[in-house]
Parts: C-alpha cells; sequence; structure tokens
C-alpha cells in the first residue's frame, strides 16, 4: 500500500509541494468554477450557516452554485451533510460524486472517505492523529488542527465550536481561491446592528485564513469571479410557495407540522406579519391556525373555502393520506382547496427527509370512489410561487381541490432561479360566485346546475341574500339544485359534469413545456418537477453524444391534448420519475389508453435527487439498445 | 316521518319578529327522522330561539357531520347555507368557516357518535380554540342511523334494544367541554322546551365557544327500560340546577322571581341571562365548582340540566388571532397582494 497523500499534518508550503514530495506523482482533480464540495458535519453544530455561507460568496462572485442538504429526522448528533455543486455553466441538479469532502464528522468518516474522486480532496481537522490505514492512497489529504486552534483562541465552549464552522471557511477560502471581501460582506450583512459578532467572525475567518496561508495553500480546485448569476435569486421552494400564497390572496392557513412542508406554513406566517398587518388598526388580514392533525387542517381549508376565503394547506404524504376522506367531500361538494405537497420518500413514515415523487397516484386519485384531483408539478422555486398563486386561482375557478406537487429536493434546498414576479394589475379569479344582485336580478340559482356547458356550476358564499341562493351542501348525492337524491339520473349528471370540469381544468392548469431536439427524434422524454435541472444538464449530455431526443416538461394533470400528442409523435418516449412504481407512467397509461411498452420508464428512488449522470446512462444505454434492435 | 310537503303560503297574520320573519321563516323542510325523534324537539327549539333573538335566517351558517343529528340542519333554517361535512370533522370545517367570515352565526349541530366517538378530537380542539360558535350535541347514547349500536356516551350497564349490556364506560361532554376551555357549558333535555329554547338563546348571545348537550332518546333505538337515555329515565333523574330567562338588551327586565334565588348575567352584547337557581349551593361562574357538582350527581345516577358554566368575559378564535374587523372573505387582490415593490425587496434580500 502505498502511504497516503498526507498534507498539513506535517507543515508544507503548499498541497503541490507535497504532491512533488510523493513517490509516485499522483494526478489530482484541478477544476475552476466546475466541482462538487461536501461538508459531512454533526446536527446541531451551527456548521449549516457557515456552509451556507460558503454558497452564497461563491454565488456572490458570480458563479451559479446548487446546494442540497442531506440531514436526518433528527435535532442534535446525528450526521448531516451539505453538498454543494460549483456549477458556471448553470446545471443545478445534483452531479453526484464529490471533489472536496470537508469531513468534520468522525462518525460518518469511513464513508466519507470512501466517497471521494479519485484525485480529489478530503480535508479535516487533525487535531487527533488519524491512523494512515484511515485515510486513502489516491486523494489529497488535508489536514488542519481546528479543535487545536480553537482550543488556544477561545475560552468559551460553544465559541470553541461555533468558530470551528468559520475557521474552516477560512481555510477553504484560501484553498479555493474565494475573495475574503465577499465573505466579509456577507457577515456585514447577516450581522447588521450586533458590530460584536460581526468582528468576532471576521476575526475568525481570518484566523482560518492565516492559517491555511501559511501550511496549506491553494488546491487544485478553484473558483474564479464570472458573470453567471445575473439577477437570479437565491431561494428554497418552500419559502417561494408560502410567497405565492401571499400573492395569491390566501387569507387562511391551517397547518400541521409535517417535515418537509412546515416552512411553507412558517414562511406564510413571517411574511403574512411583515406583508399583511393593516397599518391603521395593527389588525392581521391573514388567520393561520396550526391544526390538532391534517384532518383539521384540510377541514378548517374546505370550511374557509366554502365560505369564500382562499385557503391553503402544507403537508407531506402522510398527511395526504389522512386527508383523503376530505378530499373527496370536497371535490364532489365542489368546494375549492389549495395544498402544497411538499413530497418525501414513502410509504408509511418512509425517508421523511428524503426526497421522491411518490404521491403521484395518492394525490390524483385520493378519496374513495370515482374522483380525481388537479395536480400541479413546479420545477423549482420560481415555479413554486407561481403555481402556488395560479392553484388559488384555479381552485376558485373549477371548485375543486389543487395540489401543488412539490418535493423535499425543491422546497427545502436553496435554489437558484428566476426573480419573482407580479403583476399590480392582476385581480384574482374567484370564479363563479353568484351575488346578491345576480340573485335579486331572477337569474336561475342551481349550485350544481351545469349553465355555460363546462361542467362548472354557479355558488354562492353564506350570507348573500335573505331568501336566494341559499343551500345545503353535502357529500351525499343531490340533483342540480342541491336536493338531495339519490336517483341514477341525477347521480350521473353530477359525476359526468365533473368529468366534463376535469377536461376544462385541462385548457387551465400549466401547459407542458416542448424542447425539441436540434435534430428529429425517433424518441421522447416526459418529465416533471424536481427532475428538471437534471434533465436539462442530461439532454445536453446526449446531444453531445449525438442521441437526440424530443422533451416535454408535464406542469399538471389532468393531463392537456399536446400530451398523447407529444406521445403519438415518438416510437417510444422514456417516463423520467422518482418513484419506484413509475406512478405517472400508470397515469399517462390510466388516462390516455397508451400502450405501456410506448413508455419505457426510467426511476431513480433511493431519496437522493435524480442525477444527470443517471439520466443520461439510462437513457443512452435504451436508445442504444433499441437502435442496435433496428439495426 | 310524514311525505307531505310544509306549504310555503305563510297565513298573514303570523306574529313578525322585529328583523320582519315570522317563526315559519326558520322552518326547513319536512323532517325524514322517527316520529317522536328527540332531535325534532331541538330543531323546533332551534327555530323558536332564532326568532326569538331576530337572527337574519341567511345569516346563519348551520354546520354538521353525519349521523341522524347531522341530518337535521335540512329541517331547519331552510334560507340558510348549510354543510354537511364528514363524520366527526364538523368542528374543523366549522372553524375555517368561521375564520373566513366572522360576521355570521354558526351552528354546529352534531350527535354522541359525530362528537364523542369518531369527532372526539376535534370536539376537544374546536373548544379549546374558542370558536364562536353555538354547538348543539343532540346525545342519544345510541347509533340510530346504523340501528342502534351503543355510543361512548352511553352509561355503563345500560342496556340495548337488543338487550347487550354496555361494559365501557361513558364520556360525559359536558365535562370535556368545561375541561377543554369552552366558555358556555349547558345542558338541556329535548323533551324541556321551557328550558331549551332560553338556553339556546343565551348561547346565541354568547361570544367565543358555547356547548350544549342536549339528552335526546331515540325513540326507535334507545327509550326502552334499561336505557338511561329513555324519556322516561331523563324525566325521572333531571336534575335542573336552574332555569334561564334570557333578556335581550333593549327589553326591560321584567320577570317574576318569588322562587329561589336569581342571578344576573350580563353577556357581551348588552344582553341579561336570568338564571333562576333550583340549587342554593350552584355558581355558573365556578368551573371547578361546575366540574364537582356534575361528577358528583352523576354518580347518583342523575341528570344535571341547566346552565352549567358561562364565562363572561371570553374572547373568541379572532381575538387570539387579531383579525381584522372585516371578514376575511371580503379582502381583494389590493387588501392581500403586498405589490411588485415589496416583491421586489424580497427579490433583492434573496441576492
Amino acid at each position: 500500500m502505498t502511504s497516503p497523500a498526507l498534507v498539513g499534518a506535517t507543515p508544507v508550503a503548499t498541497v503541490a509541494s507535497a504532491l512533488a514530495a510523493q513517490p509516485t506523482a499522483m494526478p489530482s482533480i484541478t477544476a475552476t468554477n466546475d466541482f462538487v464540495v461536501k461538508f459531512a458535519n454533526v446536527n446541531g453544530s451551527g456548521s449549516a450557516s457557515a456552509n451556507e455561507l460558503f454558497a452564497k460568496a461563491i454565488l456572490r462572485m458570480g458563479v451559479p452554485v446548487s446546494p442540497r442538504n442531506i440531514f436526518p429526522s433528527n435535532i442534535q448528533g446525528l450526521p448531516t451533510w451539505y453538498e454543494i455543486r460549483v456549477t458556471e455553466q448553470g446545471w443545478l441538479g445534483r452531479r453526484g460524486g464529490v471533489d472536496l469532502m470537508v469531513a468534520m464528522n468522525p462518525q460518518t468518516w469511513n464513508a466519507d472517505v470512501r466517497e471521494v474522486e479519485p484525485g480529489g480532496y478530503l480535508f479535516y481537522d487533525n487535531s487527533k492523529y488519524v491512523p494512515p490505514s484511515k485515510l486513502r492512497s489516491d486523494i489529497n489529504v488535508i489536514g488542519m488542527p481546528l479543535t487545536e486552534i480553537c482550543n488556544a483562541t477561545y475560552s468559551d465552549a460553544r465559541q470553541r465550536q461555533l468558530f470551528k464552522n468559520i475557521l474552516y471557511l477560512g481555510a477553504l477560502s484560501v484553498m479555493l481561491d474565494i475573495e475574503p471581501q465577499v465573505i466579509e460582506q456577507l457577515f456585514t450583512e447577516q450581522y447588521k446592528g450586533k458590530e460584536k459578532l460581526l468582528d468576532s467572525n471576521v476575526k475568525a475567518l481570518h484566523l482560518g485564513r492565516d492559517y491555511a496561508a501559511r501550511h496549506i495553500g491553494r488546491i487544485g480546485l478553484t473558483v474564479r469571479r464570472a458573470d453567471k448569476v445575473g439577477e437570479r435569486i437565491f431561494v428554497d421552494g418552500n419559502t417561494a410557495a408560502a410567497l405565492g400564497c401571499v400573492y395569491g390572496g390566501a387569507s387562511v392557513c391551517a397547518w400541521y407540522p409535517i417535515t418537509p412542508s412546515s416552512s411553507v406554513a412558517e414562511s406564510f406566517q413571517s411574511y403574512c406579519q411583515k406583508l399583511r398587518v393593516d397599518p391603521e388598526t395593527g389588525k392581521n388580514r391573514f388567520a393561520i391556525v396550526q391544526a390538532e392533525d391534517e384532518i383539521a387542517s384540510i377541514g378548517m381549508v374546505i370550511g374557509a373555502a366554502w365560505n369564500g376565503a382562499r385557503a391553503f394547506t402544507a403537508t407531506s404524504g402522510p398527511g395526504v393520506s389522512l386527508m383523503t376522506e376530505f378530499l373527496g367531500l370536497a371535490y364532489f361538494a365542489e368546494v375549492p382547496a389549495v395544498l402544497i405537497n411538499v413530497q418525501r420518500g414513502g410509504p408509511s413514515t418512509g425517508m421523511p427527509t428524503r426526497t421522491q415523487q411518490a404521491d403521484l397516484l395518492a394525490c390524483a386519485y385520493a378519496s374513495h370512489g370515482d374522483t380525481k384531483h388537479i395536480l400541479l408539478f413546479p420545477e423549482d422555486p420560481k415555479e413554486c410561487f407561481d403555481h402556488s398563486a395560479a392553484a388559488l386561482d384555479l381552485a376558485d375557478r373549477l371548485q375543486t381541490p389543487v395540489f401543488v406537487m412539490t418535493d423535499l429536493d425543491i422546497g427545502m434546498n436553496q435554489r437558484l432561479c428566476a426573480p419573482f414576479q407580479w403583476d399590480d394589475r392582476r385581480e384574482y379569479d374567484r370564479g363563479k360566485v353568484m351575488s346578491a344582485a345576480d340573485l335579486e336580478s331572477g337569474k336561475d340559482f342551481g349550485r350544481y346546475l351545469d349553465v355555460d356547458g363546462d361542467g362548472i356550476p354557479y355558488r354562492t358564499y353564506p350570507g348573500t341574500h335573505p331568501s336566494k341562493g341559499g343551500y345545503f351542501t353535502r357529500g351525499t348525492t343531490r340533483n342540480a339544485y342541491a336536493q338531495y337524491s339519490e336517483a341514477g339520473p341525477d347521480y350521473l349528471y353530477n359525476v359526468q359534469r365533473l368529468l366534463k370540469k376535469l377536461d376544462t381544468a385541462k385548457t387551465l392548469v400549466p401547459q407542458p413545456v416542448l424542447r425539441k431536439a436540434a435534430q428529429p427524434a425517433r424518441f421522447g422524454v416526459l418529465y416533471f418537477g424536481s427532475t428538471s435541472p437534471a434533465m436539462e444538464e442530461a439532454l445536453a449530455a446526449l446531444a453531445a453524444m449525438d442521441l437526440h431526443v424530443d422533451a416535454m416538461r408535464l406542469r399538471a394533470f389532468p393531463f392537456p391534448d399536446c400530451v398523447p400528442e407529444f406521445i403519438a409523435a415518438h416510437e417510444q418516449v422514456f417516463v423520467v420519475e422518482q418513484n419506484r412504481d413509475a406512478q405517472l407512467r400508470s397515469m399517462l397509461i390510466n388516462e390516455l389508453e397508451i400502450a405501456p411498452a410506448r413508455l419505457p420508464k426510467i426511476l431513480h428512488y433511493d431519496g437522493t435527487p435524480i442525477t444527470a449522470r443517471f439520466i443520461t446512462s439510462a437513457i443512452a444505454e435504451r436508445m442504444r439498445t433499441a437502435h442496435g434492435d433496428r439495426a | 316521518m310524514t311525505y307531505l310537503a310544509k306549504p310555503k303560503l305563510h297565513h298573514p297574520s303570523l306574529a313578525q319578529n322585529k328583523v320582519c320573519y315570522t317563526r315559519r321563516d326558520y322552518e326547513g323542510r319536512v323532517s325524514t327522522l322517527c316520529a317522536g325523534c328527540g332531535h325534532d324537539s331541538i330543531s323546533a327549539a332551534i327555530i323558536q330561539a332564532c326568532w326569538e333573538m331576530d337572527v337574519e335566517p341567511h345569516r346563519v351558517a348551520k354546520m354538521s357531520g353525519i349521523g341522524c343529528s347531522s341530518k337535521t340542519p335540512d329541517y331547519f333554517l331552510g334560507n340558510s347555507h348549510g354543510f354537511n361535512t364528514v363524520h366527526g370533522r364538523m368542528p374543523s370545517v366549522l372553524t375555517g368557516a368561521n375564520l373566513a367570515n366572522r360576521s355570521l352565526l354558526y351552528l354546529g349541530v352534531s350527535g354522541d357518535g359525530d362528537s364523542a366517538s369518531i369527532g372526539i378530537g376535534q370536539f376537544a380542539h374546536v373548544m379549546r380554540r374558542g370558536v364562536n360558535m353555538v354547538y348543539i350535541l343532540e346525545n342519544n347514547g345510541v347509533y340510530g342511523l346504523t340501528k342502534g349500536q351503543f355510543s361512548a356516551t352511553a352509561d355503563q350497564g345500560s342496556k340495548s334494544k337488543k338487550g347487550a349490556i354496555n361494559t365501557e364506560s361513558p364520556i360525559d361532554t359536558i365535562s370535556l367541554a368545561l375541561q377543554m376551555g369552552a366558555t358556555f357549558v349547558a345542558r338541556g333535555f329535548s323533551g324541556d322546551k321551557k328550558q331549551l329554547v332560553p338556553i339556546i338563546k343565551a348561547a346565541i348571545a354568547h361570544k367565543g365557544a358555547a356547548f350544549i348537550d342536549v339528552i335526546s332518546p331515540c325513540v326507535t333505538f334507545n327509550n326502552h327500560a334499561g336505557s338511561t337515555k329513555s324519556y322516561d329515565y331523563v324525566r325521572e333523574h333531571n336534575e335542573a340546577v336552574n332555569r334561564v330567562d334570557f333578556i335581550p338588551t333593549r327589553q326591560e327586565i321584567v320577570v317574576d322571581y318569588a322562587e329561589g334565588q336569581v342571578i344576573e348575567v350580563e353577556q357581551h352584547d348588552g344582553t341579561v341571562l336570568l338564571l333562576r337557581k333550583l340549587h342554593r349551593d350552584y355558581d355558573p361562574h365556578d368551573k371547578v365548582g361546575a366540574m364537582n357538582y356534575i361528577t358528583k350527581h352523576q354518580a347518583e345516577g342523575e341528570v344535571v340540566t341547566g346552565l352549567l358554566y358561562v364565562d363572561n368575559d371570553a374572547g373568541d378564535l379572532h381575538e387570539h388571532l387579531n383579525t381584522i374587523d372585516a371578514p376575511l372573505n371580503t379582502l381583494g387582490a389590493k387588501q392581500l397582494s403586498p405589490g411588485m415593490a415589496a416583491l421586489e425587496k424580497i427579490n433583492q434580500r434573496l441576492r
């Protein structure tokens, strides 16, 4: 066994000289603005804010980054990782592989060391001796006595822990050539009005930098100032969805805490407190209730929406399971409701802190009997904002539940995306609501009567008129005038009208986004939601391999007519999803009567976000097999 | 049940209340419940109370769950909007509706299966949230619509129509509501309209979570010897703590209180409750005392009725949430969307 490439444990000037001192030259990864750094931490150790600063510093240098939190369902003491892809080309999906591991957690040491790409870098705290057998000879090992320095500098136990993070941030800034002024500026913004904290953080940063300058130096990975970020913002999908609900006019929010959706309601609360308080009275133009469970949450949403307020809840898979009876009521009684479903790994408690797109069937057909619900599939935080606001309009227009199907990958990771936009002239679409004047003018009111031929009836809000427009809402069958009836024709009129309404919905939901290949393509690919950034990169990689695929990104269910047309126009259409059972594919087969063989499935469902590498190799392999078949 | 439709035309000389409605204007469709059902008497009491209270029928939202009792909102206040929700979940729908428009009167009607079994969670939480409502539990100790199974309020040892003995201990909804923070707690008996109507009126005037448990015998499945929710049993064991007289704000207080002690209870809206105390030691402002009293008499097999607890300074959910006075459902984009300028500031902070 060759000796590990130890750097920093013995005082050397730079990595390069350490490498040069080695008997056999080892190829080191060199890359500028295109590499992956992963931080292995213990959760609750204060590393999260230092890691975010690292990401933001690179962004401020004009280089796109795409970070991902990989965290346990726990508050303190368990392993947590923060993986940052530095990508001047702007590929925001997870790449896979690690070029630089910042290994701060002894618990996960072995796995973390194993994950580094050959020729990559391992940065660790060498205050305690690590035997060479615990290291690798094909990577660059960089030690820094973080604990020793902190213990020598700080007397307070908390400071010793917290500044360890800032120390490694300082060291990394030297190793990767990140501009220290940028980090200092971020500190200034973060500690505005808390000058004492600002000073001590800047001091810790330079303590780390000084050590690295003397003992480590630059490594093969470099951040170089660029101009590739532009006007884009850096935000997580849950914050964006919450803001979409603020702008979209939700005034009632009922929710029950569940990972990974809790921060939707919490952000809604905090934005409302800033933006929705009546300046004259100091009173709130919103009502938020943390309910006793998800059943009560959706019940409150339905009650509020029935009574004419815009209402939403945020939840995840287990919550949707609990809500299903109510969802059937809202579908059948035709009451608007908006649900932000931040999907996580299922079934059951599943993987609460991992990502999946595995609730499609549970949501599209939630509840007993023949039910169908509207689903929207945002691809990033920008669409979380847009779709949440749109969902409130759609729910009112269509008088039915609308799900915004985001997931943990979008919801809980900061993502670079287009800035939020709002047209101040925009009015809310409250749908078909009859006013007292409409009723007074003698218009016929049948709550479940299809007047316009689009399947959508008119409704009234309670309290509108003393003698007209009142009706009794129920989950039992009734005739077009809301009178109890179990007569076959009355039932058929209703359920067929509901199908017609779903047809109308096809034209109102966000339409698919088509990306034609550079050349005529025999194959197509369908995908949705958080698969988007990995798919964009995969399509570019496939094109570079001369493999051309037309791609369609679905943004909603029910599927607009262009979806079957797209499938019909290709020999085969790959369906790429992040679940085990190819749920979207089942829906395509079920709803559009497509022959299953036309829809090969490409599935990724281990709880980590899908990567471009995975998609590229899966599609390339199948296309080559198919080409081979033909030859 | 009867198959005769109610005539739409009203006699011209019917008395009108202050908002110009006759008592008939508060009626609903013909009841489909069994003849003699206690629930129909409660519907009649609701109609009477709303008429006497000058409530405009269309300003009431009737909410219910599933069961015989939950069907009744179709049988009163025909011009009001009603929402027959899912089993045991009326409280959450009522809460949401109340959040959307605080200016309506929310009348929740439920049964013992709906509130004490499947819906006990929501029952508890709607009380502790202080939702401004009148929650009437039509309590017959039996599942009528599914033909006679025991409910969670059936007394231990009571006998079903088929002869089975209930071995499980009962849930006392009055004690539960008290413990959960309801600020108006009363028990009535469907066979005693004289007591029930003023209780409902007082509950309507109360601001906060008002709960009324009404013992309502099921004539078909729970009115036999051995049942503790039968007309005979309740009449024999009824222990009324007080009689309520309800005095609207502008009306002069002229009631004859010759017998017993009378206390005045002024409500939020200026209305006055006159409690004719039948038991000297009973104080409806003393929550702990009320609990003791109820528990003690229950152990003796007595059904305590009357206004058992009232907190006149109670607040409601809207007060707790500090919501604006205007109903939330009247707000448009102007009041709800903070505008592009504010959004651009947010964008700037996210760079």
